[in-house]
C-alpha cells in the first residue's frame, strides 16, 4: 500500500522546525511502523536527503524508547501499543499521517521525532526507589504479600517510562508515570517507611520541572501502552492528601 | 602471554569465600578519592554502579540510550534463576553450579560458576527488597517455574517482564545514588574508545550522541558493562542499538577477546517476515512450559494447524528426548528446529517455521491460566503476526540471541589490561559454550551486586589514586583516533547505505557462522568479509555531520567495528572443529546428527590478541580444568 | 501555616482546593434548586421561604461568606493551574485526536467562567434588582415570573444552565478522582453519579424559566 507522510523536521533543539511531506510506495501490511520509517529513511539517504531521525532501541514495546503522535495520537491508533509494535495492517492504503514529537516544556525536542525526557530520570531520582544497601536484604520470603496486592503493584510497575501519558495529557502532566512509580512502591510492604517522604518529594518534583496539573482528562490512560490505570492518580492524591495532612511526619 | 585466570585453591564449595576474605579492603576516606567509570547501565552496570556508589566511591556511568532504564536487560522475558529451592523439589547450589556448567557444554570455569550458583540466592533476596514485583502465589511466597536444560522449578518470573523489573530495581538503586550524588550518568553518550596508560586502563574517550561533542574521560578503573554483540548477525533479538564498539575497542588497545564464536540461537523467536525486517522479536522460552513443539509428518504440507490430526503430527523433541522433551536446551531445540526445516518439514512462509502449540496446555489450565502466565507475551505475538495464539498455534523459529563469547576476564572479573573490568554479557566467563535460559540475568546481577564490589576495591587498594595527565601522550592519541575515524566516516560520501553493509554481513554471518558451521562456509566468509570491509570504506554514504544528533553516523561507527570483528568470529569457529553448545560444526557430530564435542583437543578457552586490522590474531589457551564434574557427552534424551 | 502553603503551591493542592469549593458550590446549587422549585407551589411558599431566609440574616450572611470564599478560592486556583498549563506546553499540537477525554472535561475553563458571568448578572437580576425591568424588593415570586417572562432573559438562563450542566458533569465525576476516592467496585457509580445529578440540576433550573414562558405559572 501507499502511504502519504507529514512528518516533523527539526534539526537541533534552538532551531525552529516544520512538516516535510513524504510518499513510501509499497508499504507491506506486515511491517512495523518503525520498519515502514526504516525504509523511507534509507530512500531519504539514496536522495542525499537526511533521514528521519526517531527514538528506538528494543522494537518490542519495552524500553520505553520510541514514542511520538500519529495524527495527534500518543503512539498512534492501537490501543496498549508503542509505535515500535504497532503495524502496518491498522492502516490503509492512501492514508496521510501526520508525525509530530512529544510537545512539552519539560521534553524539549532534540532533533525531529526525537525528544529530551532526562525529566522522568530528575522525577525518580527525587524518591522513586527503596533505600537497600546491597547485602543487607531479608530472605525473599520473609515478607509474605498477597497475590492481589502484588499483582496490582505489578500493574503500576510496568510502566515503561515512554511519556506518551504527558504528551496526550491535555495539561502535559505526568501524573500517570508518577503516580505508577509511586503506586508500584506505594502497595509493597518494602515500600511503606519512605512512601510519605516519596510521596511529597516526587509531586514537587514533578511541580519543580515544570509539568503541568491533572484535571482528570483521562487522556494518558487511554494512550498508555502498557495501559495503567488512572486510579494510581487518585492513589497518589489520596497519598497526597496523608503526607499534607502530616502522615509519617515526627 | 600467560594467561592466569587467578582461581583460588581450596575446594569448590569454599573457593569464593577463602578468596573474598583474602582481599584487600580500601577504607571509606580513601573510597572518597577514587573514580570509577562505568560502561553500560543494564542489569551488570547499574547493579555494580550502585553498589559501588554505596560503598562511597565516585562512579561516573554512560550509556547510548536516552535513559538508564532503558538497557537492553530491560527486555528479558523469562525469568532468573536462583537456587533458593523454595520449591523443595530438591534443588541446591551444586545443582544450579551443575546444570549450568552442563548446559555451557563444559566450557566454561568450574569457579566462576559454582560463585555464580552461590550469590544467586542473594540476588533474589536483594530485588525483592528493593521492591521487584515477582510473581507469588495465593500464600503470598514467591511463585517458581522451570526453564530450559533444567529438571527442578528454580526460575523466579515477574510475569513475562523479569528483566524489565531486575533493571527496574537496579536503576531505581541506581537512582538514589544519583540523589545522593555519588552517581553521575551520562545518557546518550557512546564510549568510542578505550584509554590505556602504562598498560593501565585509565578512561574512556566518549561521544556525545546529542551534541557531537567528544570528551575524555579519566578514572582510576574502567568498568565495561556493554552487553552482547549478537547485531553482528543484523537480525537479532537484541535492541538495534546493541554493539560490539566498546568491547572491540578495548580489544584493539590489547584485552583478549575470549570465545567470540560462542553465540546463542534462540529457539523460540517470530519468523522473518520480509526483507524490511529490522529485527527478530523473542517469545520467551518459558512458553516451552506448556507449549508443545510439532511439524506435520508429511513434507510440505500445507493444511492448517487445526486440520492436522494428533497422528499426522511429529513432536519430535518429545521424540528425540523423552526426558527432556521441550524443555531441551536452546541449542538442542534450535538445531532440531533447523534440521526439520532444512528437510522441508516447515510450516508457514518460506516453510521456516514449526508450531509451539497451547491447545493442551488451555484445555488443562483454560485460557485464563495461559493469560496468567503468558498474557503479555500472546498479546505481543498477535500485535506482531496478527494471529491470535489461543486459537492456533503460535509459529517460531530460531534467532540471534545471546552471545557467551566476550573479553577474557579472570576470577576477579578483570581483563588482561590492569584495572580493565568487565561484568554481564560483555565478558566470557560463566556460558561456555552455551547458556541455559534464566542464567544471564543472574549472571549480570552477581557480578555488579555481588563480585565486583570486593575485586574492585583490591585492585585499588594495590593501586593508590594518581590523577592522570590529561595531556598525557596515551590520551591524546586516543582522542585524535576516534576523531579522525569520524571524520573518515563521514568523508566517503559514497553510495551505500550503512544499513545496507550491515544487512549484508549479517547474512554471511547467519549463514556460514550461524546455527552450523563448517570449514568451507567458514573460509568463505573470511575471504568476503574483508572484502566487504573495504566496500564499506569506499562506498559508504554517511549524511550530516559530527556536532549534531546523527543516528547514521552511530550506525556506520558500530557497523564498522561489527566488520572488524565478524573476522575474528569466524576464525575463533574455524579453529574449534569441534562441536559444542552452541558451536555446532557440521564435521563433529554423532551418527544420529547430535553435537559431538572434543574434550582432548578442544578443552579450552580461546582467547584473542589483536595485531592489527586484517592482521592474523594471536591465539592464546587457557586450559578448563575440571576437578569437581567429570565431562561427559551431554545427553537430554 | 507554610505547609499550607507548599501544599498550595503544588497542583495537586491546587486540585484539592478546587475539589473541595466545587463540592461546597455544589452544595448550594442543590440546595437553592430546592428552594427556587417552591415556585410551584405557589406565592406564599416561596415568599415565606424568602422572608425565612431573610429573618436569619445572620445565617444568610455566613453562608453568603462562605460561597464568596469558595468562589475566590475555587477561581483563584482555577487561574493559576490554567497559567500552569498554559507553561507546561508551549507549542501546541498540529494535529489533536481525543482517546479518552470528553467535551466537558476539555471545556471546564470555559464552562466555569460563563457560570461566574451568570451569577454576576443574576446577583444584579434577582438579589439587588438592578437588572430586573420591575423589581419588587421581597415579592421574589413576582420578580422571578416578571423576570423570566422577558424571553431573552429566559434564554439567557437556559444557555447558563447547560454551561453548569457541562461543568457539573465532569466536575463531580472529578472530585472523587482528585480527592482520591475512588475504588475499582464504586468507578461506574461515580459516572451514574455525576450524570443523575448533573441532569436533575440543568433540568431542575431549567423547567422554572420554561414555566413562566409556557405560563404554566404567572
Ligand atoms: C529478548 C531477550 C530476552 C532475554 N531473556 C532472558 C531471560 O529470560 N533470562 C535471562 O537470564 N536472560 C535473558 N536474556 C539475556 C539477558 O537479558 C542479557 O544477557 C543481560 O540482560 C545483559 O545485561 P548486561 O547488563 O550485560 O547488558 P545490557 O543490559 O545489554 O546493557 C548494556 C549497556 O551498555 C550500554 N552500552 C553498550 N554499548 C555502549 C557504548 N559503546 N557506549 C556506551 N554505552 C554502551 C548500553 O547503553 C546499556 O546500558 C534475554 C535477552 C534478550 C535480548
Ligand atoms: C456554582 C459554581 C461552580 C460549581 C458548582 C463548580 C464545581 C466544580 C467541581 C465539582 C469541580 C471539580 C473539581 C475537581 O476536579 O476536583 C470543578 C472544577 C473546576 N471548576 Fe468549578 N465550579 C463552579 C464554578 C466555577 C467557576 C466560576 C470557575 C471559573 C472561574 C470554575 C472553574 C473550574 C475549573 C477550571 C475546574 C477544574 C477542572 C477539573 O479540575 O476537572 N468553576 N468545579
Ligand atoms: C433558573 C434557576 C434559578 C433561579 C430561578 C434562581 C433564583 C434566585 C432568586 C429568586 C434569588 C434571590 C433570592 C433572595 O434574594 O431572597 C437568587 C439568589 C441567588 N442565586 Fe439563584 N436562581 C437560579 C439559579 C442559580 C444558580 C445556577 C446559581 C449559582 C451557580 C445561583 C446563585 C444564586 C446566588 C449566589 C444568589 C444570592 C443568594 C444570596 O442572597 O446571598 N442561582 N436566585
Ligand atoms: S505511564 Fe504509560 S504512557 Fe506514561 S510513561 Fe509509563 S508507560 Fe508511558
Ligand atoms: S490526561 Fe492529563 S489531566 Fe490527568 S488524567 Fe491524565 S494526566
Ligand atoms: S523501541 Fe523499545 S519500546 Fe519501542
Amino acid at each position: 500500500m501507499k502511504i502519504k507522510l507529514q512528518v516533523w523536521r527539526q534539526a537541533s533543539a534552538d532551531q525552529a522546525g516544520g512538516f516535510r511531506e513524504y510518499v513510501v510506495e509499497d508499504v507491506s501490511e506486515h511491517m512495523s511502523f518503525l520498519e515502514m520509517l526504516d525504509v523511507l529513511n534509507e530512500q531519504l539517504i539514496e536522495k542525499g536527503e537526511e533521514p528521519v531521525a526517531f527514538d528506538h532501541d528494543c522494537r518490542e514495546g519495552i524500553c520505553g524508547s520510541c514514542g511520538f503522535m500519529i495524527n495527534g495520537v500518543a503512539h498512534g491508533p492501537e490501543k496498549g501499543t508503542t509505535v515500535c509494535q504497532l503495524h502496518m495492517r491498522k492502516f490503509k492504503d492512501g492514508d496521510e499521517l501526520w508525525l509530530e514529537p512529544w510537545r512539552a516544556t519539560a521534553f524539549p525536542v532534540l532533533r525531529d521525532l526525537i525528544v529530551d525526557r532526562a525529566a522522568f530520570d530528575q522525577i525518580i531520582e527525587s524518591g522513586g526507589y527503596i533505600s537497600v544497601r546491597t547485602g543487607s536484604a531479608p530472605d525473599a520470603n520473609a515478607i509474605p504479600i498477597s497475590k492481589p496486592d502484588s499483582d496490582r503493584s505489578f500493574d503500576a510497575a510496568a510502566c515503561i517510562g515512554c511519556g506518551a501519558c504527558v504528551a496526550a495529557c491535555p495539561n502535559a502532566s505526568a501524573m500517570l508515570f508518577t503516580s505508577a512509580k509511586a503506586g508500584h512502591l506505594g502497595l509493597l510492604p518494602q515500600g511503606q517507611p519512605e512512601r510519605w517522604l516519596r510521596t511529597v518529594s516526587m509531586v514537587e518534583k514533578m511541580e519543580e520541572i515544570g509539568f503541568g496539573h491533572c484535571t482528570n482528562h483521562r487522556e494518558c490512560e487511554a494512550v498508555c501502552p502498557k495501559e495503567i490505570s488512572i486510579d494510581f492518580i487518585a492513589r497518589l492524591n489520596r497519598d497526597y492528601i496523608q503526607a499534607s495532612l502530616g502522615r509519617g511526619q515526627k | 602471554m600467560e594467561l592466569n585466570s587467578k582461581i583460588p585453591d581450596g575446594p569448590l564449595e569454599q573457593k569464593w569465600d577463602r578468596h573474598r576474605s583474602g582481599l584487600k579492603l580500601v577504607n571509606p576516606a580513601n573510597k572518597r578519592k577514587y573514580e570509577l567509570i562505568i560502561v553500560g547501565t543494564g542489569l551488570a552496570g547499574a547493579s555494580a554502579a550502585a553498589s559501588l556508589g554505596e560503598l562511597g566511591y565516585n562512579i561516573k556511568a554512560f550509556c547510548y540510550q536516552d535513559s538508564a532504564r532503558r538497557a537492553h536487560s530491560i527486555a528479558a522475558q523469562g525469568g532468573i534463576n536462583a537456587a533458593k529451592n523454595y520449591q523443595n523439589d530438591g534443588d541446591n547450589i551444586y545443582r544450579l553450579f551443575y546444570d549450568t556448567i552442563k548446559g555451557g557444554d563444559y566450557r566454561s570455569r568450574e569457579a566462576n560458576v559454582y560463585r555464580l550458583a552461590q550469590v544467586s540466592v542473594n540476588i533474589i533476596d536483594q530485588c525483592v527488597a528493593q521492591g521487584v514485583p515477582f510473581a507469588r502465589e495465593y500464600g503470598g511466597l514467591l511463585a517458581n517455574r522451570s526453564f530450559g536444560g533444567a529438571q527442578v522449578s528454580r526460575t523466579f518470573y515477574a510475569r513475562g517482564q523479569t528483566g524489565q523489573q531486575l533493571l527496574l530495581g537496579a536503576y531505581s538503586a541506581l537512582a538514589a545514588q544519583v540523589a545522593a550524588g555519588k552517581v553521575k550518568v551520562y545518557p546518550k553518550t557512546e564510549m568510542l574508545d578505550l584509554v590505556v596508560v602504562d598498560g593501565r586502563a585509565r578512561g574512556i574517550i566518549t561521544r556525545d550522541l546529542v551534541t557531537g561533542k567528544i570528551e575524555t574521560h579519566l578514572a582510576d578503573a574502567v568498568l565495561l558493562c556493554t552487553g552482547g554483540y549478537g547485531n553482528v548477525f543484523y537480525l537479532s533479538t537484541n535492541a538495534k542499538g546493541c554493539n560490539v564498539t566498546a568491547t572491540w575497542r578495548a580489544h584493539r588497545r590489547g584485552a583478549l577477546f575470549a570465545n567470540p564464536c560462542f553465540t546463542q540461537i534462540h529457539p523460540t523467536c517470530i519468523p522473518v517476515a520480509g526483507d524490511y525486517q529490522s529485527k527478530l522479536t523473542l517469545m520467551s522460552e518459558s512458553l516451552r512450559n506448556d507449549g508443545r513443539i510439532w511439524v506435520p509428518k508429511k513434507k510440505g504440507d500445507t493444511r492448517p494447524a487445526s486440520q492436522i490430526p494428533d497422528s499426522e503430527r511429529d513432536y519430535y523433541l518429545e521424540r528425540r528426548y523423552p526426558s527432556f522433551g521441550n524443555l531441551v536446551p536452546r541449542d538442542v531445540a534450535s538445531r532440531a528446529a533447523k534440521k526439520a526445516c532444512d528437510d522441508g518439514y516447515g510450516v508457514g512462509p518460506g516453510g521456516y517455521g514449526v508450531y509451539l502449540d497451547f491447545a493442551d496446555a488451555i484445555r488443562r489450565v483454560g485460557e485464563q491460566g495461559i493469560r496468567e502466565r503468558y498474557g503479555n507475551l500472546f498479546h505481543m505475538y498477535e500485535k506482531i503476526t496478527g494471529e491470535n495464539p489461543y486459537k492456533q498455534p503460535m509459529r517460531i523459529y530460531p534467532a540471534v540471541h545471546y552471545t557467551m563469547g566476550g573479553l577474557w576476564v579472570d576470577y576477579d572479573l578483570m581483563s588482561n589490561l590492569d584495572g580493565l573490568f568487565v561484568l554481564g554479557e560483555a565478558n566470557f566467563s560463566d556460558h561456555g559454550a552455551n547458556r541455559l535460559g534464566a542464567s544471564a540475568l543472574m549472571q549480570g546481577l552477581a557480578d555488579g551486586y555481588f563480585v565486583i564490589p570486593y575485586t574492585v576495591a583490591d585492585y585499588l587498594a594495590k593501586h593508590p589514586h594518581e590523577d592522570v595527565a590529561a595531556d598525557h601522550p596515551a590520551v591524546k592519541d586516543a582522542e585524535r583516533e576516534v576523531r579522525e575515524r569520524i571524520e573518515k566516516l563521514l568523508a566517503v560520501n559514497g553510495s551505500r547505505t550503512v544499513d545496507s553493509f550491515h544487512r549484508e554481513l549479517g547474512l554471511l554471518m547467519w549463514e556460514h557462522c550461524g546455527m552450523a558451521r563448517n570449514e568451507k562456509g567458514l573460509q568463505e566468509a573470511l575471504k568476503r568479509i574483508p572484502e566487504l570491509r573495504d566496500e564499506f570504506w569506499k562506498s559508504v554514504k554517511v549524511l550530516g555531520g559530527n556536532e549534531s544528533l546523527n543516528q547514521a553516523l552511530e550506525k556506520a561507527g558500530r557497523v564498522a567495528d561489527f566488520l572488524e570483528f565478524g573476522e575474528l568470529m569466524c576464525k575463533d569457529a574455524l579453529t574449534r572443529s569441534e562441536s559444542c553448545g552452541g558451536h555446532f560444526r557440521e564435521e563433529s557430530q554423532t551418527p544420529e546428527g547430535e553435537a559431538k564435542r572434543d574434550d582432548e583437543s578442544f578443552c579450552y578457552v580461546s582467547a584473542w590478541q589483536f595485531n592489527g586490522v586484517g592482521k592474523e590474531p594471536t591465539l592464546h589457551k587457557e586450559n578448563l580444568d575440571f576437578e569437581t564434574v567429570s565431562l561427559t557427552q551431554r545427553s537430554y534424551k | 501555616m507554610t505547609r499550607l502553603l507548599g501544599f498550595y503551591r503544588t497542583s495537586i493542592g491546587k486540585k484539592i482546593v478546587m475539589a473541595g469549593t466545587g463540592i461546597a458550590l455544589l452544595g448550594f446549587v442543590i440546595g437553592h434548586l430546592l428552594g427556587n422549585l417552591q415556585v410551584y407551589l405557589g406565592p406564599e411558599k416561596l415568599n415565606a421561604y424568602a422572608e425565612f431566609l431573610h429573618e436569619n440574616i445572620g445565617v444568610l450572611w455566613l453562608a453568603r461568606i462562605g460561597l464568596l470564599v469558595a468562589v475566590v478560592l475555587h477561581v483563584d486556583a482555577a487561574v493559576r493551574l490554567t497559567r500552569q498549563k498554559h507553561r507546561s506546553r508551549k507549542v501546541a499540537y498540529t494535529k489533536t485526536g481525543y482517546e479518552g477525554s470528553d467535551y466537558a472535561s476539555r471545556t471546564m475553563m470555559w464552562s466555569g467562567p460563563i457560570i461566574l458571568l451568570f451569577v454576576i448578572y443574576h446577583l444584579a437580576h434577582f438579589t439587588w434588582g438592578t437588572a430586573h425591568h420591575d423589581f419588587q424588593g421581597m415579592d421574589v415570586y413576582h420578580n422571578v415570573v416578571s423576570g423570566f417572562s422577558v424571553f431573552w432573559v429566559s434564554a439567557l438562563y437556559i444557555a447558563a444552565m447547560i454551561a453548569l450542566g457541562f461543568h457539573l458533569y465532569h466536575g463531580i465525576w472529578s472530585f472523587f478522582q482528585t480527592l482520591g476516592l475512588n475504588h475499582p467496585r464504586w468507578n461506574a457509580l461515580r459516572r451514574c453519579l455525576a450524570t443523575l445529578l448533573t441532569v436533575g440540576i440543568v433540568a431542575g433550573n431549567i423547567s422554572i424559566p420554561l414555566a413562566v414562558l409556557t405560563g404554566f405559572i404567572k
